[in-house]
C-alpha cells in the first residue's frame, strides 16, 4: 500500500509538479475551449488568454515566496 | 520540412540537451570519484527502463483518436511547459539561482566520497545514483519525445533529435573530461519552455475543437507571442525588483518595514 502511494505520488510530482493550480487552469481551459466550440463559438482565443494569465499568477505565487525565502 | 516538425525536432533536441547536460554531471561524479563500470552500468539500465517506457506507452498513445490525443498531449505539454518557463523566467530575472553545473559536480563528488569506502568490483552506490539520474532527467525527455511525436505521428523524428542530442552530449563530455558548465542551460530552458507551452496550447485548443486562423500558420504567432509574453514578464520583474531593493533602505531607515516585506509587495504588483 505504502509502495502504491509512493508511486501515485511521485506519478503526480511528476506530472504536476509544484503548481497545481497552473495544472487545474489547463484543464478548465481545455474545457472552456471545448464547450465553446461544441456550441459553435470561435474559441481559439480561450487557450492563449488562460495560458498568459495562468503563468502570470504562477510567477507571482513563485515569485512572492522567493522573496519571503531567499534563494541559497 | 514542415514548420511543426522543425519546431518538434527543436524542441526535443534542446530538452534533451539540456536534461543530458544535468545527467552526465552525476554520472561523471560518482563515475570518476568511485567507480566507472558501475557508474555506466547504472547509466545503461536507466537507458533500457526509459527505452521501455516509450516502447510501453509509445503504441498506446498513437492508438487514441487525434483529437483525443491532441488534447491529451496538449494538457500535459502545457502542464510541463509552463512549470519550464516559470522556473526560467525566475532564473533570468534573478529570483531563483541558475543551475551550476560546476556546483552540482562539487556537491555529488562530495556526496560519493561521504558515501563510505569503495570495495572492490561493483560499487552499488555509483550504479544507484548514476541509475537514478539518468532516470529522472531522462524521464521528462521520453515525455516530450512520446507526446511531440504522437501528435504528429512522428515519433522517429522526434526520436532521432533526441538521440542527436545525447551523441553530443556524451562526445562534448568525454572530450571535456568535465562537465558542461558552458552550456547556456537557462537560456535553452527557456526555449524549451516557450516551444511546449505554444505546441500545447495550439495542439490543445485544436484537440478540444477550436479552430486556429490561418491553421497551422498560427503557431508563426504563437511562439513569438509566447517569447514576448515570457519577456515581457522577465523585464516586469526585473523593475519590480530594482524598486523593491531602491525601497527597502528608505523602510530600513524608518524601521517600518523588512526590505523583505518591500520586496514582497513590489514583486505582488509586478
Amino acid at each position: 500500500m505504502r509502495r502504491v502511494r509512493g508511486f501515485l505520488l511521485g506519478v503526480w510530482d511528476f506530472i504536476v509538479g509544484d503548481d497545481w493550480r497552473t495544472a487545474l487552469g489547463v484543464v478548465l481551459a481545455l474545457g472552456l475551449t471545448a464547450l465553446l466550440a461544441d456550441a459553435g463559438v470561435s474559441a481559439w482565443w480561450v487557450m492563449p488568454l488562460a495560458v498568459l494569465g495562468l503563468l502570470v499568477q504562477s510567477i507571482r505565487r513563485a515569485a512572492g515566496l522567493t522573496f519571503r525565502t531567499p534563494p541559497r | 520540412m514542415s514548420s511543426g516538425e522543425i519546431g518538434l525536432a527543436l524542441s526535443v533536441f534542446l530538452a534533451c540537451t539540456v536534461e543530458a547536460v544535468e545527467a552526465l554531471t552525476i554520472v561523471l561524479a560518482v563515475g570518476a570519484t568511485r567507480s566507472w563500470s558501475s557508474a555506466l552500468s547504472g547509466v545503461g539500465a536507466a537507458t533500457l527502463a526509459l527505452a521501455a517506457v516509450v516502447a510501453a506507452l509509445g503504441p498506446a498513445l498513437t492508438a487514441l483518436p487525434i483529437d483525443v490525443l491532441r488534447v491529451f498531449v496538449g494538457g500535459l505539454l502545457l502542464i510541463f511547459g509552463l512549470q519550464w518557463l516559470r522556473k526560467a523566467i525566475l532564473r533570468s530575472a534573478g529570483l531563483k539561482t541558475k543551475h551550476d553545473e560546476l556546483e552540482t559536480f562539487r556537491e555529488e563528488t562530495e556526496a560519493a566520497r561521504a558515501a563510505g569506502a569503495r570495495r572492490p568490483g561493483f560499487d552499488g552506490y555509483a550504479f544507484t545514483i548514476s541509475f537514478k539520474g539518468v532516470l529522472l532527467e531522462g524521464l521528462e525527455v521520453a515525455f516530450i519525445v512520446l507526446t511531440f511525436g504522437a501528435s504528429q505521428n512522428r515519433i522517429p523524428l522526434a526520436a532521432a533529435a533526441a538521440a542527436l542530442a545525447i551523441l553530443l552530449v556524451v562526445a562534448a563530455g568525454i572530450a571535456a573530461r568535465a562537465p558542461l558548465a558552458k552550456v547556456p542551460e537557462n537560456t535553452m530552458k527557456f526555449a524549451v519552455g516557450v516551444m511546449l507551452s505554444s505546441f500545447g496550447m495550439f495542439w490543445g485548443a485544436e484537440g478540444a475543437g477550436a479552430s486556429w486562423p490561418g491553421n497551422d500558420a498560427a503557431l508563426l504567432a504563437i511562439i513569438p507571442g509566447v517569447l514576448i509574453a515570457a519577456n515581457a514578464i522577465v523585464w516586469a520583474l526585473r523593475r519590480a525588483l530594482q524598486a523593491a531593493s531602491a525601497e527597502a533602505p528608505l523602510h530600513a531607515a524608518g524601521g517600518n518595514t523588512q526590505p523583505s516585506e518591500a520586496a514582497d509587495r513590489a514583486t505582488v504588483g509586478a
